[in-house]
């Protein structure tokens, strides 16, 4: 019996007891007609081949383990980032149940948001009376001073027109007809969660700027793409711009909804950018958008504005945030604050202090496309070298951005930017191009495993680590916290590679 | 403090009454039908199911594809399951519920992968058949070992009038008779994730039995076969429970469909028994198969000693004297350690209330094993539960049990603020709601990332996970002191 109640152990220890290592080799002896072992090691041998890999890169239509989620999720993220504002996805309910999961998942949080639960008569007849009785629904349960609607992509295939709806759903009275209800169609065929994002975003600004006189003044906009470190970030960020003492507005922030406390109260909505504060940055002197790919139907938008839109991608390490405080310096005509200084110099020391242990080391690295930039940028000013750069989600033009940070570095000889590719891609990389460390999200923890790559969690989702999202990666300060999380993986890996007694054990140093 | 049989009657009545202030008129009506409480010796919970979700209103249901690529195919770790249509569904769904199974992943098994057609608007508009099959022509050159393909079609594909079924039939024959399943799953289909569960019973039907040669394997049966049915092998909930029928003297020669395979699905037709965990998802395979191979089936229920128990003399009465002997020594063998388990966990737990909501078979299945440790289940409701299994649980439930169909976020909410159970179990999107309301939770889909419950060594985690919810220290300082 393996089992004792005063040691009760559960599915990591439980299945080792010999009983059931037993019950599962006759299970594959006598039940389930596998091939041969040797028939699996020679397949296995065979893909970590170059012939392997060429067949893998010829694919056209397959896509395995890819690193991108579909638009209604980002709309979703999106529509958090506003206050006591309730998103609301026009479609299949699957879906949502699916978007909460995944942001639950990696926040540890709640996620509230409703599905217009359209089921196979409103595939026929169109998802109408679906929006008419779920904003009804919504509004009158869950109190929100905004629905923001987005569409799954039922609701795209069959064409339902989100604009017309709202209008036939106000005038039949299921919400008053001057409540906000922004909306963006949100096709999951097209592009990725960052699109869907984008799209949201601009839904909400579109709604309420075009019937707005823009009167500019000093302030600037931040908006923040998005972000799987949202909480610490944005914390950040804000702590910045009160540092330079700018007025700014963040637009879009669902940091708090992710970080409410446990104190006996459920909070469905909290924080997040409220209507006059969207209001009032129509009028804002700029906006910097701090993941370029992640807004860019909205920054074309906003500059139409006539507003000046700086567009960043993800800017990390000591130049990328030199970059983004110089950004805030000239607009606002502000210096950049001692305080901040400090810190560019505090991270300078922590670099200068350990980068003979980064300096020279292989990555390969994942994600969406701004922050393969802003990694890769800060990689190489360690003196790494990002070998492998992959995004499903980035294309041709962000393969070229990547480049351009190749070529600009001795360090980027050699490396390659791999647009639309997937983590079996990937796999082939690292067996016929093998790197020293793996940055990507929670999946990478497959290409660890079959690889032997150590992998640092960064990106979205992580699910098996907790608490990432609650630390910055922005800022030197957040960059100082990506150091540190590279440098312990590196020394993790380092003891695991010395730890045999009388072996290796002599490079089991004690100070490293 | 602990309310007589009348009052919690009488507080269950207004609390319902409450909750449906909140809706519109028409709304509210609709609800009302999904609400109510167990009357003792009736033979149903007095709630309306299996009826579609209203709109906006929070519903924790998903869809007919999780249903099938989630819950029936999903685990079948030898074959191949494209998610058909747009990347979202697949990826949220990738590896997150937890189908333990052994093999040599991206090789030989391919649980925890995500193969998708990544849909592009091109695909929506000239239809995604020539994609699809120039997938599977990929997949054959890169994954050579897989026994099978099964199309899992999203949202999508039944909008735009692709014909996966002249795909598979086509791709099959140019494969030398490989088993290829289109399965109709759209999520726009049926109200929630069961009618997935059906369409992908009967692709197993129409596709694998009726496809196959039976003699496809050299198989020889022994007349203590038996079939484990509906057990997906959440954190390995099919292995402590299949080391149990072993020890009995059975022979399982399948599981479907946790840590199952293809030859595991065609052999079943030769078992002399099937044994169904999962009623819900799997009661119509179970029944085609009695109809057609003449294989009774029986439910079982290995949550908690008591029915564990129950249900090992109950599968054993299908057998001879060998096998009747098999479970009483088998019941013997764990008696030491379930009484210990009790010993040490009851005396924390006894009189702790518990309200439960969540899908398939749980609603009514875990409440023996809480009964087991003397705590007390006062509310329960199913996500897509039918009838039937409303039928079912009258003999799980106590009077005055509050049951609620497909339950909507407020009105859980409202339910356990009002009633204040000592712990909640259900869904990861319900899980964060509670505890930052200061109540115990665990996740009774993912066993909360531990596991296996099932079987006597999993009562034994099973005991340890709710008394370390409950009895946690960190409940009692929710509240910051000063505000007491
Ligand atoms: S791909 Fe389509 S069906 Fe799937 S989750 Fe996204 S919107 Fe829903
Ligand atoms: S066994 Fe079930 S279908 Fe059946 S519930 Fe589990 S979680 Fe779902």
């Amino acid at each position: 019996m393996s089992q004792d109640a005063e040691k009760i152990i559960d599915h990591e220890m439980l299945f080792r007891e010999p009983e059931y290592v037993e019950m599962f080799d006759n299970k594959k002896k006598n039940f389930e007609f596998a091939f041969p072992l040797e028939k699996m090691e020679e397949v296995r041998d065979w893909t970590k081949t170059m012939e392997y890999r060429e067949k893998n890169f010829a694919r056209e239509a397959l896509t395995v383990n890819p690193a991108k989620a579909c638009q209604p999720l980002g709309a979703v993220f999106a529509a958090v980032g506003f206050a006591k504002t309730l998103p609301f996805v026009h479609g299949s309910q699957g879906c949502v149940a699916y978007y909460r999961s995944h942001f639950s998942r990696h926040f540890k949080e709640p996620t509230s948001c409703v599905s217009s639960s359209m089921t196979e008569d409103a595939a026929v007849f169109g998802g109408l009376n679906n929006m008419v009785d779920g904003l009804a629904n919504a509004y009158n349960m869950y109190k929100p001073e905004m629905i923001a609607v987005s569409t799954t992509c039922m609701a795209e295939v069959i064409g339902d027109d989100l604009g017309a709806f709202i209008r036939t759903s106000k005038q039949k009275g299921s919400v008053p007809e001057e409540y906000d209800t922004p909306y963006a169609h949100t096709p999951a065929f097209v592009g990725s969660h960052i699109t869907g994002y984008d799209n949201a975003l601009k839904g909400v600004l579109t709604h309420f700027w075009d019937k707005q006189e823009r009167v500019p003044n000093e302030s600037i906009n931040f908006i923040g793409g998005f972000d799987g470190n949202v909480v610490g970030n944005m914390a950040e960020i804000r702590r910045i711009f009160s540092l330079f003492g700018a007025d700014h507005t963040v637009v879009c922030d669902p940091s708090e909804v992710w970080n409410t406390p446990t104190d006996g109260e459920f909070r469905m909505y909290d924080g997040g950018t409220t209507k006059d504060e969207v209001k009032g940055a129509l009028n804002a002197k700029a906006t910097i958008s701090f993941q370029g790919f992640s807004t860019e139907k909205t920054n074309k938008y906003i500059a139409e504005k006539g507003q000046e839109v700086v567009a960043l991608y993800h800017p990390m390490g000591i130049a990328g945030t030199d970059q983004f405080l110089m950004e805030i310096s000239r607009l606002t005509g502000k210096p950049i604050p001692l305080a901040l200084e400090k810190e560019r110099g505090r991270l300078m020391d922590a670099i200068a202090d350990s980068s003979a242990h980064i300096h020279g080391k292989k990555f390969a690295l994942y994600g969406d496309p701004d922050l393969m930039l802003g990694l890769t940028g800060f990689l190489l000013e360690l003196g790494a070298e990002p070998v492998h750069v992959l995004s499903t989600n980035g294309g041709d033009d962000w393969a070229a951005k990547v480049q351009a940070l190749f070529d600009a570095s001795p360090f980027g000889a050699g490396c390659h930017a791999y647009p639309k590719k997937d983590l079996w891609h990937m796999r082939s990389l690292l067996f016929t191009e093998p790197v020293d460390l793996l940055v990507g999200n929670t999946y990478g923890k497959y290409l660890e495993r079959d690889c032997g790559v150590p992998l640092v969690r960064m990106g979205f989702p992580i699910f098996d680590r907790h608490h990432h999202h609650r630390f910055p990666i922005w800022g030197y300060e957040g960059s100082l916290r990506v150091l540190v999380t590279i440098l312990d993986e590196i020394f993790e890996a380092l003891d695991a590679n010395t730890i045999i007694t009388a072996k290796t054990d002599y490079s089991y140093d004690i100070i490293r | 403090m602990s309310l007589t049989l009348e009052e919690t009657k009488q507080r269950n009545t207004d609390l319902i009454a409450e909750v449906l202030k909140v809706y519109p008129e028409k709304t509210a009506k609709k609800r009302a039908k999904h609400l109510g409480q167990y009357e003792e010796g009736k033979s149903d919970c007095d709630v309306k199911s299996n009826i579609k979700s209203l709109p906006g209103v929070m519903t924790i249901r998903g869809c007919a594809y999780a249903g099938s690529k989630g819950v029936v195919w999903g685990p079948i770790k030898d074959m191949i399951h494209i998610s058909h249509g747009p990347v979202g569904c697949g990826q949220y769904s990738w590896a997150s519920r937890r189908n333990y199974y052994i093999g040599t992943t991206g090789i030989d098994s391919f649980g925890t992968m995500q193969f998708t057609s990544d849909f592009q608007e091109k695909d929506i508009v000239f239809g995604g058949d020539k994609k699809l099959e120039k997938i599977m022509d990929e997949i054959e050159v890169l994954f050579p070992l897989n026994k099978g393909i099964t199309v899992q079609s999203e949202c999508p594909i039944g909008l735009i009038g692709d014909d996966i079924e002249a795909v598979s039939k086509k791709k099959s024959k140019e494969y030398g008779g490989k088993t290829i399943v289109p399965v109709r799953c759209e999520g726009f289909r049926g109200v929630s994730q069961s009618l997935g569960h059906h369409i992908a019973n009967d692709a197993i039907r129409d596709w694998v039995f009726d496809k196959t040669d039976p003699n496809k394997h050299e198989f020889q049966a022994t007349p203590y076969d038996v079939a484990i049915i509906g057990d997906y092998n959440i954190g390995g909930d099919a292995w402590s429970s299949r080391i149990l029928l072993e020890e009995m003297g059975l022979r399982v020669i399948a599981q479907w469909s946790g840590d199952g395979t293809i030859a595991e699905l065609e052999n079943t037709p030769k078992a002399k028994l099937n044994v169904l965990h999962c009623y819900r998802s799997m009661n119509y395979i179970s029944r085609h198969m009695e109809e057609k191979y003449g294989i009774p089936w029986v439910e079982y229920n290995f949550f908690g000693p008591s029915k564990i128990e129950a249900s090992l003399r109950e599968i054993a009465s299908h057998f001879d004297d060998k096998i009747k002997e098999g479970a009483e020594r088998v019941i013997a063998k764990y008696r030491k350690l379930t009484d210990a388990v009790i010993a040490k966990f009851k005396p924390r737990l006894e009189g702790k209330t518990v309200m439960l909501f969540v899908g398939g078979l749980r609603p009514r299945h875990v409440i023996g094993a809480y009964e087991d440790l003397g705590m007390n289940v006062v509310g329960t409701g199913y996500e897509f539960g039918h009838n039937d299994d409303y039928q079912r649980t009258t003999h799980y439930v106590k009077d005055g049990t509050l049951i609620y169909d497909d339950v909507t976020g407020y009105e859980f909410e409202k339910f356990v603020e009002k009633i204040q159970p000592d712990l909640v179990g259900s869904g990861i999107k319900e899980k964060y709601v509670f505890q930052k309301m200061g109540v115990p939770f665990r996740q009774m889909h993912s066993w909360d990332y531990s596991g296996p419950y099932h079987g006597y060594d999993g009562f034994a985690i099973f005991a340890r996970d709710m008394d370390m919810a409950i009895n946690s220290p960190v409940w009692a300082l929710t509240k910051a002191p000063w505000k007491k």
